[in-house]
């Protein structure tokens, strides 16, 4: 594969302040300006901003919107019951198995703004349209490659940004936690992938540059995709292609409180696969007790059995290394377990997820 | 920018080696290698008393990025490793030459000659 590497709007902005650039999906990407554990903690306490223009808003429109998006997500847009409110869900294939995740905010009936990943943008459009075919919807699908899309994730990060962008103030100073707001030509969404309180900017990619250089003088800590990684293993939160895949069932992923079945009526993609396969694995925290650091795909022993690492670091917040395993059912919460760390059993002990967020670490 | 002090010795997998006066190496990683790695979080050092082969992979550096491993320049027993950068892992960021990791004591002090001068070194990693 020798795809030709993608640049954000912001690309020359990374590369002037001597950012470490790396590839990711295909987009070359900032993963750290210095010190990663820095940027971390400038999230955790203060605010930090990161380039995520390399995902892709969507935007949906037409009269069936809502009914489309009921049969093609795990999660039920229905219960988005005020214009601006967002939804987390995956997109399963028949298989039952996750094509991506991602959010969709619901503007109104007939309009939603999707947000998905970048390494799966391509495939998922291409399902989308498939489905849009398969079902004769009335709705039209629109890929954004037009907006640059900032997160700027903190505690301070939205009276930075009202500092920054005085004119966001009056339209987002409202805004409840997972939901957005489109105000001129910037659309505001009080979302992230830290587990700290913030918002992310969809803007015209031509004003990104200025945007992001005025944050900075405003104080927000520019931070690479390296803090963005152990921001959300603290906070719980799943990555595509490495937590979950089209081989792994929500329900085996830690993802079961995304998938609504309130709606027996709601034949959503997937669905059929999911009712035979009940969940197989659970997904725990495991905080590394001995000296090393967990990695994905770690083995990881247990009196119920083996289980496997998907992803993990070192938390700069707990100052330990930190990982999500997914175990058998039977193991709970507490329980002392063994990873293989490079031939040696070290020891370990599984946590309710999250192990951090709003800057406090919860284990 | 990384630094590449004249008086050491390295090899292409980004160990320095400083030879001593009674002629035992003193091995570390270099300024190139912990800028690429990141934050430092881990180190794991060979035994006084093992033995190593030429090449052989005998320590590991883990940054909040990744693991990697350190190899032994030259064949030779480890006298020592430094408890002090086990214990303060991100000493290794704040000074790469000062943060040595462990000590050799070469099977062959000729085979110091093999390894790569300052200048050598940074053609290298210039590729």
């Amino acid at each position: 594969m020798n795809a030709p590497v993608c640049h954000t709007p912001l690309h020359a902005t990374h590369v002037a302040a001597g950012a470490r650039m790396v590839d990711f999906a295909g987009w070359d990407m900032p993963v750290n300006y210095g010190s990663q554990i820095e940027e971390h903690h400038a999230v955790r306490r203060d605010a930090g901003m990161f380039d995520v223009s390399h995902m892709l808003s969507l935007d949906l429109e037409g009269a069936d919107a809502t009914r489309w998006l009921r049969a093609l997500l795990a999660n039920d847009v229905a219960k988005l019951k005020t214009p601006g409110k967002a939804l987390y869900s995956c997109m399963l294939n028949e298989d039952g198995g996750v094509i991506d995740d991602l959010i969709v905010y619901r503007l109104s009936d007939s309009q939603y703004r999707i947000v998905v990943n970048a390494g799966t943008a391509d495939k998922d459009v291409a399902w989308m349209r498939k489905h849009i075919a398969l079902t004769g919807a009335n709705v039209s699908l629109s890929a954004r490659r037009d907006l640059a899309m900032i997160a700027i994730q903190g505690p301070n990060a939205r009276t930075r940004t009202w500092q920054t962008l005085p004119e966001l103030r009056a339209g987002s100073e409202a805004l409840t936690v997972f939901s957005g707001v489109q105000i001129g030509d910037i659309f505001v969404g009080r979302t992230g992938y830290t587990g700290e309180d913030g918002f992310e900017i969809a803007l015209p990619a031509e004003r990104a540059a200025a945007v992001w250089a005025a944050l900075q003088a405003a104080g927000v800590a520019p931070c690479g995709l390296g803090a963005r990684d152990t921001l959300r293993l603290e906070a719980g939160m799943n990555l595509y292609g490495q937590d979950m895949d089209e081989s792994v069932s929500p329900l085996d992923a830690g993802l079961a409180w995304t998938v609504d079945l309130k709606d027996e009526h709601r034949l959503f993609v997937g669905r059929a696969a999911l009712a035979v396969k009940p969940a197989s694995r659970r997904v725990l925290g495991l905080i590394l007790e001995d000296k090393g650091v967990l990695r994905a795909h770690m083995r990881v022993f247990t009196s119920a059995g083996e289980g496997e690492t998907t992803s993990g670091s070192f938390s700069p917040t707990l100052e330990k290394s930190i990982a999500f395993a997914r175990l058998p059912l039977e193991v709970e919460p507490g329980t002392s377990v063994e990873v293989d760390i490079r031939g040696k059993r070290l020891k370990a002990r599984t946590v309710k997820l999250p192990f951090a967020r709003n800057g406090q670490a919860l284990v | 920018m990384s630094n590449t002090p004249a008086d050491l010795k390295y090899t292409k997998s980004h160990e320095w080696i400083r030879v001593e006066a009674d002629g035992s190496l003193t091995v570390g990683v270099t300024d190139h290698a912990q800028e690429a790695l990141g934050d430092v979080v881990f180190l794991e050092l060979p035994e006084a008393g093992r033995q190593l082969a030429a090449g052989e992979a005998c320590a590991v550096i883990e940054s909040v990025k990744a693991a990697s491993d350190i190899y032994a320049p030259v064949a030779g027993e480890v006298i020592a490793a430094n408890q002090d950068a086990v214990d303060a892992p991100e000493s290794v960021n704040t000074d790469a030459y000062a943060a040595w990791l462990f000590k050799i004591k070469p099977a062959n002090a000729a085979d110091v000659s093999s390894l790569l001068d300052a200048a050598g070194y940074e053609a290298e990693i210039a590729q």
